[in-house]
C-alpha cells in the first residue's frame, strides 16, 4: 500500500522547489525590503595597490539623502575586528602563515582594484552612488603586485609577509620520491597554468542589515551557502554581537559554487551599519561589483615531473606549485592549494612517492578561494594531463596507460594522506569508452581530417575527495571548524515531518531530496514533508553547504536523526499495542507487532507521542522530535572518466565538442534526475574554464575582464548535450552510501576537453582557455611540427 | 520610498497593463523597467544578473516580444501590455512552458529561470512549436545560465513547445 505513496530513494522525482521558482515566486535576497530601509553603496580602490593618505567625505555628506559615510577608522572606533582565514596553514620551516589584516573597510592600505574604501549609507541608491562620488581620497599610489610569476620581488602588499608570501608548505616525502626518480626509465615533465576564474553565480550577492534596538539584536539576510558559519565569523571574530543577538538568514540563494561560502566586507558592514544609522541598510551587488570582489577560483602555476619504469608503470610524482591568494587571505583559501590540492594527487592511480610544494603568493588582485571542486580540480588537471603526456611519449594508449596504472585493491593508502575507501576505476573507464565509441574514433578522425577538421579524443579519470569532512582529521591539518553536519526531524501531532538542516540549497534541490528521504524511511508521501534550512533561528547549528557535503555528510545527520525518531516511535507504539517493544517491526509507514495483524499507522504514533495518554510519560517523554550530529569518518572518494571528443576547424580556430561522455560513480543516487543536472552543470564549468573563461588583470592590475562583454561565460551554444552514465560502488563510511555529486563535472572536464585539443593539435603545449585565437595559432604550426617530427 | 531633491527631475505618468491589470504611475524619467516592476509593483520575479544586457535574466515580454527589462526606460514602456514571470501561469495552472521546465529539471537555483521561460515564449511565438536542439541553443544567445548546463533548459523549451503547440491545435479543433 505504502508503495504508492513513498517516494523512494533512486526516484527521479520531479523538485518541490520548482513551483515558486517557475512562477516568480522565488524568495531571494535582493526581493526583499525592510521598512525604512537606506542602501548601501561601496567606494572601491580604483588602484591596485596604494596608501590612502586622506579620506575627505565632507561635501558628500552634505549631499541630499546622504545618511552616513563610514570608513575603516569608524570600524576601528567600533572595534570590529578583522575579516578571517580559518584554516592554518603551517610552512614547511614550521612557522604558520602569514595572515595579513582584512578589514572590511580599509584601513590605512588598499590592495586590490574593489577594494573596499568607503561605505556610503542613503536613502536611495542613486544618492548614495551620487555621493561616492564626491569623496575624495588622496592616494598615494604604489606599485601594483599583478603576476604571480614575479610577485616575490614586487612591492610588499602586507607588512607581515617578506616577499609576498603567505606560506611555503609541502606534502609527501621528498628523499622517497627522489629515490623512485632516480630508478625511472622515463620522466615525464609539464608546466601547467590553471587558470582564474570567475565563479559568477548568476544572483549577485546581496546583503540586507537590522538592529532591532528593543532586543539588541541582528538580523543580517545575506547571499551564504552557510548562515551559521557567517553568523560564528561574524560574532566571534569580527565582533558584530554576540551569536545569540544575530539572526543570519540565507533565504533563496541563486547559485554560490564556492562564492557564497565566505565572510566579505558587505555583509559585515550592512550588519554592523544598521546599527549606526538605526536603519535596516541594504546592499545588492551589480554585476561589476562581483567580477570586482567575489573570491576567485584557481590561478596556480605549477611544473610536474612524473616518473616511470620501462613497464609504464608510475613510480613517483614531483609537484612544485605557486598558488595566487590574491590581496587577502580569503575564509577558507589558505585549504584550497594545500589539503584540498595535494591530497588528491595520486589520482585514480597507484603511484609510490609523491611530494608536493606549494608556494601561497599575495598579488594585488581579488582574493581567491574555493570555487566548484576547490583544489580538486587542480590537482585532477595536473595529474590527467601530465599521464595523459607520459602516455604519448611512452607510446602507449592513453586509455591502457591509465588502466595499467589504476589502483585496483581497497581501501588505498596514497602518500598523500587520503585513504581510497572504495571505488572501480576500470568500470568508469569501460562504460565510458563504450560510451564514446573510442574504437571508433580513427574513423571519425579520418572522416573529420576529410572535411579539412582536425578531431581530437581526450580523457581524464578524476578522483575527488567529498563529504568534508572528519572533524578530527581536519583539526589535525589547521582547520579552525569541525566539518560534521546536524539535522533535526520535527514529527507534527498529525503526523507531517518538519526536518530542518544545517546543509543550505543553493539550487540542489534539496527540498525534494531530503524529504524523498524521509518519505522512503517514514512510509509518508513526500508532500507531508518540509525542509528547514537557511535561517539561524529556525535551525539548530550547522555547517552548511559546499564540498559535494550534503548528501554524505548533511543526509546522514537526518538518517541519524530517523533512527532516534524511528525508536522512540517503537517504544510509544509498544504501549499502545500492548506488545513488548523488541516484538514492534516498522516498516512501510507501519508499526506492526510481529507475526500479527495489530499494526498502527505512523501518524496515530506520532499523535499518541503528543497526546500522551497511552504510555507513562515518567518513562518516555512525550512528544516525537530528535537531532543528531553526524561527523564523517572518512572523505568520500567520487571518481569517474569523462572522455571529450573535439572537432577544429584550423581555419578559424574554433572548437566544436562534438562529444562529451560522462561516467560517474557517486556511489548510491537518492535522486538521478537531480545527479544528472549536477553533472551538467559542473561540466559546462569545467568546459567553460577550458575554453572560454579566464579573469584577466592587466601590469597594473586593473581587472580586464570585468563583465559579461569581456569575461566569456559558457553560452547555450558553446555547449553539447551531454551522455552521462553511471557505475556505482557503495560508499562504506556512511549510512546511505553515498559519495556526492556536486562538483565531479567542474573537476573531471577540463582536461579531457585539454586532451582532446592536444590530440587534434599534436602538441602539449594547450593552454586554458584555449579560445579560438589560441588554438587558430596551433592548428596553424600543426602542420610544421609534424613536418618536423 | 524618499526621493532626494536634486535626483528628482520632473516626473512623467505613464500608463500599461501589467499581467493583464491596467497600471497608472508617475515616476521619475530615468526609472528603468526592470526598477519600475521590481520596486514599485513588488513583481520580484523579474531579476536582475548584471548591468550589460547580457546574462536575461530581466526579460519580459512586451507587447508579446522578449525585452531585458534592464536595458528599457519604464517611460518607454508607456502604452504597451508587459508580461512578467508572475503572469505566465492561467487561472487553469502553469503553462505548458513552466510545467516543461519542472518536469524536465530545467533549472536549479532559479535565478535565471523567470528570463528563461519569457524567452522560451518569445521563441515559440517567433518560431513555432517544433524547434529543435540546436536552434533553440542558437536562441538563448541572451540568457545565461550557471546551473544547468543548459542540457536541460533546452530539452524543456523543446517540450514546452510541442506541448504548446499541441494545444493549439486542440483549441483549433
Amino acid at each position: 500500500m505504502n508503495e504508492s505513496i513513498v517516494t523512494p530513494i533512486g526516484a527521479a522525482v520531479r523538485r518541490k522547489e520548482d513551483q515558486r521558482f517557475i512562477t516568480g515566486k522565488g524568495r531571494y535576497t535582493d526581493d526583499m525590503n525592510r521598512p525604512g530601509q537606506a542602501f548601501a553603496y561601496f567606494l572601491r580602490s580604483p588602484h591596485a595597490h596604494a596608501h590612502i593618505r586622506a579620506i575627505d567625505a565632507s561635501a558628500a555628506r552634505a549631499m541630499p539623502g546622504v545618511v552616513a559615510i563610514l570608513t575603516g577608522a569608524d570600524l576601528a572606533q567600533d572595534k570590529i575586528g578583522d575579516l578571517i582565514c580559518g584554516w592554518m596553514i603551517t610552512s614547511k620551516d614550521g612557522t604558520p602563515m602569514r595572515m595579513g589584516s582584512h578589514p572590511a573597510l580599509a584601513k590605512d592600505k588598499v590592495r586590490y582594484v574593489g577594494d573596499h574604501v568607503a561605505v556610503v549609507i542613503a536613502d536611495t541608491l542613486d544618492a548614495a552612488k551620487d555621493a561616492a562620488a564626491a569623496i575624495a581620497v588622496d592616494y598615494e599610489v604604489l606599485p601594483a603586485v599583478a603576476d604571480l610569476g614575479t610577485a616575490d620581488a614586487g612591492a610588499q602588499i602586507h607588512d607581515c609577509a617578506p616577499r609576498n608570501v603567505a606560506f611555503e608548505w609541502e606534502l609527501g616525502d621528498r628523499a622517497t620520491t627522489d629515490a623512485a626518480f632516480a630508478q625511472a626509465a622515463h620522466v615525464t615533465k609539464i608546466d601547467i597554468v590553471n587558470n582564474r576564474l570567475a565563479p559568477n553565480a548568476m544572483e549577485p550577492r546581496a546583503a540586507i542589515g537590522e538592529y532591532d534596538p528593543g532586543d539588541e539584536a541582528f538580523t543580517l539576510w545575506t547571499t551564504s551557502q552557510n548562515p551559521h558559519v557567517a553568523r560564528l565569523v561574524l560574532s566571534a571574530f569580527v565582533g558584530i554581537a554576540p551569536e545569540h543577538k544575530l539572526r543570519v538568514i540565507a533565504p533563496d540563494v541563486g547559485g554560490g559554487f564556492g562564492s557564497k561560502i565566505f565572510i566579505y566586507a558587505e555583509e559585515t558592514v550592512c550588519a554592523w551599519a544598521s546599527k549606526r544609522v538605526g536603519r535596516p541598510v541594504k546592499w545588492t551587488a551589480d554585476r561589476s561589483e562581483a567580477f570586482l570582489s567575489d573570491a576567485h577560483g584557481r590561478d596556480h602555476v605549477s611544473h610536474a615531473e612524473l616518473a616511470t619504469d620501462a613497464a609504464g608503470k608510475i613510480l613517483g610524482l614531483k609537484v612544485h606549485t605557486r598558488a595566487n591568494l590574491g590581496a587577502y587571505m580569503s575564509t577558507f583559501s589558505s585549504c584550497v592549494p594545500t589539503y584540498l590540492y595535494a591530497t588528491l594527487l595520486s589520482g585514480q592511480y597507484a603511484i609510490p612517492a609523491i611530494h608536493c610544494e606549494v608556494d601561497a603568493i599575495y598579488t594585488t588582485t581579488a582574493p581567491v578561494d574555493a570555487y566548484r571542486g576547490a583544489g580538486r580540480p587542480e590537482a585532477t588537471f595536473l595529474v590527467e594531463r601530465i599521464v595523459d603526456k607520459a602516455a604519448r611519449e611512452l607510446g602507449l594508449d592513453p586509455a591502457e596507460f591509465r588502466r595499467r596504472n589504476f589502483i585496483t585493491t581497497f581501501p588505498h593508502q596514497t602518500p598523500v594522506i587520503m585513504n581510497y575507501d572504495a571505488g572501480d576505476y576500470a568500470a568508469s573507464l569501460d562504460l565510458a569508452l563504450e560510451m564514446a565509441d573510442y574504437k571508433g574514433f580513427p574513423a571519425r578522425r579520418a572522416e573529420a581530417e576529410a572535411r579539412g577538421k582536425l578531431r581530437g579524443i581526450g580523457l581524464s579519470n578524476y578522483i575527488e575527495a567529498c563529504g568534508i569532512a572528519p572533524s578530527a582529521a581536519v583539526g589535525s591539518l589547521g582547520a579552525g571548524v569541525g566539518l560534521w553536519e546536524s539535522a533535526e526531524v520535527r514529527v507534527n501531532p498529525t503526523g507531517n515531518v518538519e526536518v530542518l538542516t544545517g546543509s543550505h540549497s543553493h539550487g540542489q534541490g534539496h527540498e525534494t531530496t531530503f524529504a524523498q528521504l524521509v518519505s522512503a524511511r517514514l512510509g509518508i508521501p513526500i508532500d507531508q514533508v518540509s525542509v528547514v534550512h537557511g535561517d539561524t533561528d529556525k535551525v539548530q547549528f550547522g555547517m552548511g553547504t559546499y564540498g559535494s557535503r550534503s548528501g554524505a555528510v548533511g543526509m546522514s545527520a537526518i538518517v541519524k536523526a530517523l533512527d532516534k525518531v524511528e525508536a522512540k516511535a517503537k517504544k510509544i507504539a509498544a504501549h499502545i499495542l500492548e506488545a513488548a517493544e523488541g516484538d514492534i517491526e516498522f516498516k512501510d509507514g507501519k508499526f506492526t507487532v510481529a507475526g500479527t495483524d495489530r499494526a498502527l499507522a505512523f501518524a496515530e504514533v506520532a499523535l499518541n507521542a503528543y497526546v500522551a495518554h497511552k504510555f507513562p510519560t515518567s518513562e518516555i517523554e512525550p512528544g516525537l522530535k530528535e537531532g543528531a550530529f553526524y561527523d564523517p569518518t572518512n572523505f568520500t572518494f567520487p571518481a569517474g572518466c569523462h572522455i571529450c571528443e573535439v572537432e577544429v576547424d584550423p581555419e578559424t580556430g574554433v572548437t566544436q565538442i562534438v562529444n562529451f561522455t560522462a561516467v560517474d560513480d557517486f556511489g548510491i543516487v537518492i535522486n538521478p534526475m537531480i545527479v544528472e543536472g549536477q553533472v551538467h552543470g559542473g561540466i559546462a564549468q569545467g568546459v567553460g574554464q577550458a575554453l572560454l573563461e579566464g579573469v584577466t588583470y592587466d601590469a597594473d592590475g586593473q581587472l580586464v575582464t570585468g563583465s559579461y562583454m569581456d569575461y566569456t561565460m559558457p553560452r547555450a551554444d558553446d555547449l553539447p548535450s551531454f551522455r552521462l552514465g553511471l557505475t556505482q560502488t557503495r560508499c562504506p563510511s556512511n549510512p546511505l552510501g553515498i559519495k556526492g555529486c556536486g562538483e565531479a563535472g567542474a573537476i573531471g572536464a577540463p582536461p579531457a576537453v585539454i586532451n582532446a585539443l592536444a590530440d587534434a593539435l599534436g602538441t602539449q603545449d594547450v593552454p586554458m582557455p584555449a579560445t579560438p585565437a589560441k588554438v587558430w595559432a596551433l592548428a596553424k604550426t600543426r602542420a610544421v611540427r609534424q613536418a618536423a617530427e | 520610498m524618499p526621493e532626494t531633491p536634486d535626483t528628482a527631475m520632473a516626473k512623467i505618468s505613464i500608463s500599461m497593463a501589467v499581467n493583464g491589470k491596467p497600471v497608472s504611475t508617475t515616476l521619475d524619467p530615468r526609472t528603468l523597467l526592470v526598477q519600475f516592476l521590481r520596486e514599485k509593483l513588488l513583481l520580484t520575479g523579474t531579476h536582475v544578473g548584471c548591468d550589460t544586457s547580457q546574462c536575461g535574466a530581466c526579460v519580459v515580454l512586451v507587447d508579446g516580444a522578449a525585452v531585458k527589462s534592464c536595458t528599457m526606460l519604464a517611460v518607454q514602456a508607456d502604452g504597451t501590455s508587459v508580461t512578467t514571470i508572475e503572469g505566465v501561469a492561467g487561472p487553469a495552472g502553469l503553462h505548458p512552458m513552466q510545467e516543461a521546465f519542472r518536469e524536465h529539471h530545467g533549472l536549479q537555483c532559479g535565478f535565471c529561470t523567470p528570463g528563461m521561460i519569457m524567452s522560451a515564449l518569445d521563441m515559440v511565438a517567433r518560431l513555432g512549436p517544433a524547434l529543435d536542439a540546436a536552434t533553440i541553443r542558437e536562441n538563448l544567445e541572451g540568457n545565461l545560465c550557471r546551473c544547468t548546463g543548459y542540457h536541460n533548459i533546452v530539452k524543456a523549451i523543446a517540450a514546452g513547445a510541442e506541448a504548446m503547440g499541441a494545444g493549439a491545435k486542440a483549441a483549433a479543433e
